[in-house]
């Protein structure tokens, strides 16, 4: 190999890189905008948007599929290290993770089909939405994180799992106050209650996200207190 | 605890007025496989040869600081250089076998070494050739000429000839550069077979080589150690940004 056939394949490596770099932030405009849908589709008893965001999971699954091969072929064909493998090796968790947050935005989206019928009003939905504006800051805040390479952000996605955690809990604390008030509110109820469940979730994989940008950017292990 | 096979402090080298190693401070653990890594002109090969005291038969040099091998300074006025270089082996980019027979090229270091009897040299030989993984292809030709031997076969018989003198490290300098990866691959095998053995220290432009090879690398750059540290680490996630940047290729 001549060193300008070096330079070119360098650069070529770089290219592919910054695409996939691309995918990963089309996936996640995707995914947040899924989510944001969903929420709204049950707030607003749209069925045809509801039906919208269950269609829309198939780009992420197929972006998901995209990412892995184009991931796959970097990791055989050039041998990344370092910062590089970090990236490749992070990307590929993140697109699952991204999928994910498209499959609880799913289950939102099916919960709002099964609640457009009922005639009572949807409760606590302060709540819900205070969670999906969180959950959905927190995602865009990890990729952010993530593409940036930017481990204090990273670090913040993580802290601030805790307040959705907590408005799971206050959610599910109302809903059982209501269930018990009245018999007729435990199917809403327990719907709203796998809504509440999904987002916590949402705010979960990104926070997972967040702890893959602090890997990628100082090369440090946060999962599970692992480097405490 | 591993204890460390070399040590040095401070250790400087110049060719003349070009000063090729500034301040060198690391330390080389036992029984494990070291790689140097680096851009061509960084000192790796420099630091590999004052291991073995092999730059000063190049006249303009002079070297400043200390280093140690188990524990001795080999730079002490009374070290013996020839004594060092059977403690410490060296093997080549090309190999170069002497253009004698294979049982003399292995048997050629004892030979001036120590006093064996003709059945204490074969079985120090076939020993040696055995360590090397070259035995089995070569028993039955031992008194062939060593440069009708494949390139691999070649550099292996160098590594025997270093083994044959019981060295307690072994210098590689681009062992593996000029073979095909099959060749290339069955050096590494002997390496990692040695390694637990004996030290070896290796320079490598291969940085895939150094991954799947050592335990520890060390990456000079401009003369200087820039960083080392477990492989794994060196090559996951580097504490310097000038090594990331070398290992990532963004280099220069």
């Amino acid at each position: 190999m001549t060193p300008a056939d070096q330079a070119s394949g360098f650069r070529h490596f770089h290219e592919q890189l910054a695409e996939l770099s691309r995918k990963l932030l089309e996936m996640s405009g995707h995914a947040e905008q899924l989510v944001d849908q969903a929420i709204t589709s049950l707030l607003d008893r749209d069925r045809a948007l509801a039906e919208s965001v269950i269609a829309g999971d198939k780009v992420l699954n197929t972006l998901e599929i995209e990412i892995e091969q184009l991931s796959i072929s970097l990791l055989a064909l050039q041998q990344p290290m370092a910062r590089d493998l970090r990236s490749i090796v992070g990307t590929i968790k993140v697109s699952g993770d991204l999928e994910r947050v498209g499959d609880h935005a799913v289950n939102i989206a099916e919960s709002a089909l099964r609640l457009a019928d009922e005639a009572g009003p949807i409760t606590p939905s302060p709540e819900l939405e205070d969670m999906a504006r969180r959950a959905r800051a927190m995602l865009r805040d990890a990729l952010k994180a993530f593409t940036r390479s930017d481990g204090a952000l990273g670090r913040e996605v993580c802290m601030a799992d805790d307040a959705v955690d907590a408005l799971h809990n206050s959610v599910f604390r109302i809903l059982l106050t209501h269930m018990m008030e009245d018999a007729r509110t435990i199917t809403p109820s327990l719907e709203l209650l796998l809504v509440s469940r999904n987002l916590e979730r949402v705010a979960d994989l990104a926070t997972n996200i967040g702890e893959d940008a602090v890997y990628l950017a100082e090369g440090k292990q946060i999962k599970h207190h692992f480097e405490d | 605890m591993t204890t460390a096979a070399v040590e040095t402090r401070k250790f400087s080298f110049w060719y003349d007025e070009k000063q090729a190693l500034h301040d060198i401070e690391l330390t080389i653990p036992d029984k494990q496989i070291t790689a140097l890594i680096g851009p061509s002109g960084c000192g790796k090969s420099t630091f590999l040869r004052s291991i073995n005291r092999m730059n000063e038969t190049i006249p303009g040099t002079r070297r400043e600081g200390e280093m140690k091998i188990h524990g001795d300074d080999i730079y002490d006025r009374g070290m013996d250089v020839e004594d060092l270089r059977t403690r410490v082996g060296m093997v080549f980019q090309r190999s170069n076998p002497f253009p004698k027979s294979i049982y003399q090229n292995v048997a050629y270091g004892p030979r001036i070494n120590r006093s064996l009897s003709r059945g204490e040299m074969d079985a120090l030989v076939e020993k040696s050739l055995k360590r090397a993984a070259l035995w089995d292809e070569v028993k039955d030709r031992l008194g062939s000429n060593a440069l009708g031997l494949s390139g691999g076969q070649q550099q292996r018989l160098c590594i025997a000839r270093a083994l044959a003198n019981d060295p307690e490290l072994l210098l590689l300098d681009e062992p593996a550069s000029a073979l095909d990866p099959i060749a290339t691959q069955r050096i590494e095998e002997l390496l990692f077979e040695l390694k637990g053995q004996l030290t070896v220290v290796i320079v490598t432009h291969n940085l895939q080589q150094a991954a799947r090879l050592s335990d520890m690398t060390a990456f000079f750059y401009l003369g200087k150690l820039v960083e080392m540290d477990s492989t794994n680490n060196i090559f996951t996630r580097p504490r310097e940004e000038r090594t990331d940047a070398y290992v990532t290729g963004r280099f220069g």
